[in-house]
C-alpha cells in the first residue's frame, strides 16, 4: 500500500510552490530577488515550477552593486535569455552617480550597505508590492523569527516587535500603499536541503560554488578574491589555493572557503559535516557584531 | 482522547526518496528546560555548528558558567526578556537519517498564548515539558489544550529534571495518571510520556542506564518514528484553486491549468469533480506539475488539474466530488483565539480568509470566552482580549466551503484581518453546524 508520504525535499518543494502562486495572487507586483547565488537560483527553478508553461507573473530584480563576481553577470543573463523573462537591474553605481548614497572609502570599503537605498529605490520606481527573497532562518539567529510573507513599512523597516501572527499556510498578503512584502519561501530549508534539492533537481549552478585552483588573498583570516576594486594592504599578497564560495554575494565581502570538493556530490557531502555555518565561514557583513544582522534587516537589506 | 500509546511502536517507512518531515512545536514555561531540550537535540543530532557553540561557550563564560549552557543556543525567554527581544515564535532546524524536523520554539506562558497557537497550527506533535519536581501544573494542562484544540494528533510529555527526583519512577507515574484522568476531555489521539533529563541527555537521544524501569524509547527516536502518514484527511477531496495557469501562447493556446494545493483526499485522473460555488461538474483530465503527469495527487501536493470540459473556473473556487462535498455556509460557528492588544468589537468586520479566498466577515455574537486554565465557559463574556480563546459565530458576505476543524485542518481553519491596518487579529477553528 502506497503510503502518501512525500519526502523532505518534496515536501519542501510543495510548500515553496504554494507560498509562490501564494504571492502572486495577492500582490498586484511582485518581483524575484535574483543576485546569482544558489539561493536565488533555486527560487527561480521553483518559479518556473510554479507558473510554466506561462511566463513568470514577475520579473527578476538584480541589486547591481558593480563589485559582483564577472561569473555571476554571465551567468543572470545567460539564464534570463534562455528562458525569456524580463530581467530588471537597479545599480549601486548609479545611486552612487546620483548622489543617493556616499561610497565608502579605504582599502576595506565595500559597497554592500549600499545595496539597501538602490534595492528601495528600485523598489519605489517600479511600484514592487512584494520582493522574492532566498532568505532561509537558519541562516542567523535574528532570521529565526521571521516570517515567510514579512511585511515592511512605507520606509522599507522591518519591526521585529509587531510582525503578524503566520498561522497554517493561510497567508495574509493585504497591504496599505506604499508598504511592501518581502516573501521567503524557502524558510524553512536548510543549506543541506538546497544543496540536496539542487542535485535532485539537476540545476544548474555557477562554477564559484565548487573547488578550483583561484586566486586569492587573505585578510581578518579570510580569503577573498582580488578585483581592481580592492585595494591589498600592506603585507597581502595574492597567491593560489584550492578554493570554493558558499556564499556569493559582493566581492568585497564574500569569503572563499578552502575546499577538495570539485563537484556536487562533494559539496554535499561537505555541507552535510560541515562545522561552521555559512554566513560565520565567508560573509563579513555578518561578523562586525552580533546584532549586525537584526540592524540591516531593520533598514530594509535583503 | 484515545487510548494511551506506548512509545515502542513500529517504525513505519514508505518514502521513495529518504527522509519525511515532521513539524513540531515545544511548549513550557520559564525554566522548564524547554531551551536545554531544544540545545540537547540540536547538539546531539549535530545540527550546531562551530561558530555557534563558540558563541555560546564565550557567553556561557563571560556569564562566569562552569559549563556550556546549551540552552543559550535558544534565545531563551528569560534572555529575551532581559535584552528586551520580542517574544515570539521561533523555527529551528535538525534532521536525522530518518527525519527532517521543523520545531516551533513557542514560549508557553499564558501571555504568550497567541505565540503557541501560531506555532501550534502546523505541528504534527507537540512536547510538552513538565518539570518532574512540579508535575501537572496549569500551565501544562494550558499547553495540552491548546495542542487539542488545534488538532496536534500527537502529544509527549517530556517529564523533565528526573536528575532531581533521583529518576524516580513512583515520580513519573504519578504524573503520568495525574494527566491521564484530567486529559479525557481533549481530542488528542496519541499520548506519550517520556522521563528525562534535558540536562545530561538522559532519554533524549540515547536510553538512559539510569531509568531501566522505563520501557519506553528515547524521545528522539520517538520523534523520528511516530507515524504521521494518516494524520492527514486523504478522504473528502478538496482542492482550492489558487492560480489559474493560462499561457495563451502560440505555442500552449488553449492551455488551462488549475494550480494549487491539495488540501484534503486523493485526486485521481478520470474523477468526477463539481466546483463550487458554481455547481458545474466535469472529470479530471490529468493532474500534473513540472515534473510530468501523475496518477494521483494527496495533501500537501502543490499541483495543476486540467479538467475535461471548459466550466469556469478560477481562483477561491473549490473542486471536490460531487458525492463528497464541503459545508456550504455563511454562517460560521467557531472557536478564535484573539491576537492583538485591540479587542474584539461586537458586530466587529473583519476580513476572512479561507483556504485561497477572502471574504467579508463580521463577528455577530460571542458565546463564550474560555478560561484556558479551568476549561471554563464564560457566557457573561463582552469581548475578547489578546490571547482569549472564545467561541464565536460569524456572518460572512458570501458562502465559504469548509469542513470542520476537527475533519480538516486546512479546510476548517480561517484568519481574520482587519480590514483598516491589514494586520492579522484571530486565528479560527470552525465548527460544524450544531456542533
Ligand atoms: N538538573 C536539571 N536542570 C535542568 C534540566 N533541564 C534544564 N535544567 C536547568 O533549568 C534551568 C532552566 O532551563 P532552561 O532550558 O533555560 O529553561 P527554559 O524552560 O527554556 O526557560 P527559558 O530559557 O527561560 O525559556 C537552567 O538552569 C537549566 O540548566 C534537567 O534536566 N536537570
Amino acid at each position: 500500500m502506497p503510503s502518501y508520504q512525500l519526502s523532505h525535499l518534496r515536501a519542501l518543494e510543495a510548500e515553496a510552490i504554494d507560498i509562490l502562486r501564494e504571492m502572486a495572487a495577492e500582490r498586484e507586483r511582485p518581483a524575484l530577488l535574483f543576485s546569482g547565488g544558489k539561493d536565488s537560483i533555486v527560487l527561480l527553478h521553483l518559479s518556473l515550477k510554479a507558473f510554466r508553461p506561462a511566463r513568470l507573473p514577475y520579473p527578476l530584480l538584480h541589486v547591481d552593486t558593480g563589485h559582483n563576481f564577472p561569473e555571476t553577470i554571465e551567468f543572470r543573463d545567460r539564464k534570463v535569455a534562455e528562458l525569456g523573462e524580463r530581467l530588471i537591474v537597479g545599480s549601486v553605481q548609479r545611486s552612487i552617480d546620483e548622489g543617493r548614497v556616499a561610497e565608502e572609502r579605504g582599502p576595506r570599503a565595500s559597497r554592500n550597505r549600499l545595496q539597501t537605498t538602490t534595492l528601495l529605490d528600485t523598489i519605489a520606481e517600479h511600484g514592487f508590492d512584494a520582493c522574492i527573497g532566498g532568505a532561509r532562518r537558519d541562516e542567523e539567529r535574528a532570521r529565526a523569527k521571521e516570517r515567510i510573507f514579512s511585511h515592511r513599512d512605507e520606509f522599507g523597516q522591518w519591526d521585529p516587535k509587531n510582525q503578524r501572527p503566520e498561522l497554517w499556510s493561510l497567508y495574509n498578503g493585504r497591504l496599505r500603499r506604499g508598504e511592501h512584502f518581502r516573501v521567503f519561501p524557502l524558510s524553512n530549508w536548510t543549506e543541506l536541503d538546497v544543496w540536496q534539492y539542487v542535485k535532485q533537481e539537476g540545476i544548474e549552478l555557477p562554477d564559484l560554488y565548487f573547488a578550483r585552483r583561484r586566486q586569492v588573498f587573505r585578510r581578518d583570516g579570510m580569503l577573498y578574491s582580488p578585483a581592481p576594486f580592492i585595494p591589498l594592504l600592506p603585507g597581502e599578497s595574492v597567491f593560489e589555493e584550492t578554493v570554493r564560495f558558499r556564499t556569493i554575494g559582493d566581492m568585497t565581502c564574500t569569503g572563499a572557503v578552502k575546499s577538495d570538493a570539485t563537484d556536487l556530490d562533494m559539496v554535499i557531502a561537505e555541507v552535510a559535516s560541515a562545522r561552521v555555518t555559512e554566513r560565520g565561514a565567508t560573509r563579513a557583513d555578518d561578523k562586525f557584531s552580533e546584532a549586525a544582522m537584526e540592524d540591516r534587516k531593520k533598514e530594509g537589506y535583503f | 482522547m484515545g487510548e494511551i500509546v506506548d512509545t515502542s511502536k513500529g517504525i513505519h517507512r514508505g518514502i521513495e526518496e529518504g527522509r519525511d518531515l515532521l513539524r513540531f512545536i515545544t511548549c513550557g514555561s520559564v525554566d522548564d528546560g524547554k531551551s536545554t531540550l531544544i540545545g540537547r537535540l540540536q547538539y546531539d543530532t549535530k545540527t550546531i555548528f562551530e561558530d555557534q557553540l563558540e558563541h555560546v561557550e564565550d557567553v556561557s563564560r563571560r556569564r562566569g558558567n562552569e559549563r556550556t549552557d546549551l540552552a543559550l543556543l535558544t534565545d531563551g525567554l528569560r534572555a529575551e526578556r532581559e535584552q528586551g527581544i520580542t517574544i515570539d515564535v521561533a523555527y529551528r532546524y535538525f534532521s536525522t537519517p530518518h527525519r527532517k524536523f521543523i520545531m516551533a520554539d513557542a514560549p508557553g506562558h499564558i501571555q504568550y498564548t497567541r505565540n503557541m497557537v501560531t506555532g501550534a497550527s502546523t505541528a504534527n506533535l507537540a512536547i510538552i515539558l513538565v518539570d518532574a519536581r512540579k508535575g501537572m501544573v496549569e500551565q501544562s494542562r494550558r499547553h495540552a489544550f491548546i495542542a487539542s484544540l488545534l488538532g496536534i494528533p500527537h502529544l509527549v510529555f517530556a517529564v523533565n529534571k528526573m536528575d532531581l527526583v533521583d529518576y524516580d519512577e513512583a515520580v513519573f507515574d504519578r504524573i503520568r495518571a495525574e494527566f491521564t484522568n484530567w486529559a479525557a476531555k481533549l481530542q488528542v489521539r496519541d499520548v506519550v510520556f517520556v522521563p528525562i533529563s534535558a540536562l545530561n541527555g538522559d532519554n533524549v537521544v540515547e536510553k538512559s542506564a539510569k531509568m531501566p524501569w522505563y520501557r519506553g524509547t528515547p524521545l528522539l527516536y520517538h520523534l523520528e518514528t511516530v507515524h504521521i502518514a494518516s494524520d492527514r484527511n486523504l478522504i473528502d477531496v478538496r482542492f482550492p484553486v489558487q492560480w489559474v495557469i493560462r499561457p495563451q501562447s502560440a505555442e500552449h493556446p488553449d492551455y488551462r491549468g488549475y494550480a494549487g494545493t491539495v488540501a484534503g483526499g486523493i485526486l485521481k485522473p478520470g474523477d468526477d469533480v463539481v466546483a463550487l460555488p458554481s455547481g458545474f461538474t466535469s472529470k479530471i483530465a490529468r493532474i500534473e506539475t513540472a515534473d510530468g503527469p501523475l496518477d494521483e495527487a494527496f495533501p500537501p501536493m502543490a499541483v495543476v488539474v486540467h479538467l475535461a470540459d471548459e466550466i469556469d473556473v478560477s481562483r477561491g473556487d473549490m473542486l471536490c466530488r460531487p458525492n463528497n462535498q464541503p459545508i456550504v455556509g455563511q454562517d460560521l460557528d467557531a472557536m478564535i483565539c484573539w491576537m492583538v492588544d485591540r479587542p474584539l468589537r461586537a458586530r466587529g468586520r473583519y476580513a476572512l480568509k479561507h483556504t485561497t479566498r477572502w471574504v467579508r466577515g463580521m463577528v455577530t455574537e460571542l458565546q463564550y470566552r474560555l478560561d484556558v486554565n479551568t476549561l471554563h465557559r464564560d457566557e457573561a463574556a463582552e469581548s475578547l482580549g489578546l490571547n482569549d480563546i472564545g467561541r464565536v459565530r460569524l456572518r460572512t458576505t458570501s458562502p465559504i466551503f469548509y469542513d470542520a476543524y476537527a475533519r480538516n485542518r486546512t479546510t476548517g481553519s480561517f484568519i481574520l484581518a482587519d480590514e483598516v491596518t491589514n494586520e492579522t487579529v484571530a486565528a479560527g477553528m470552525l465548527l460544524s453546524p450544531g456542533q
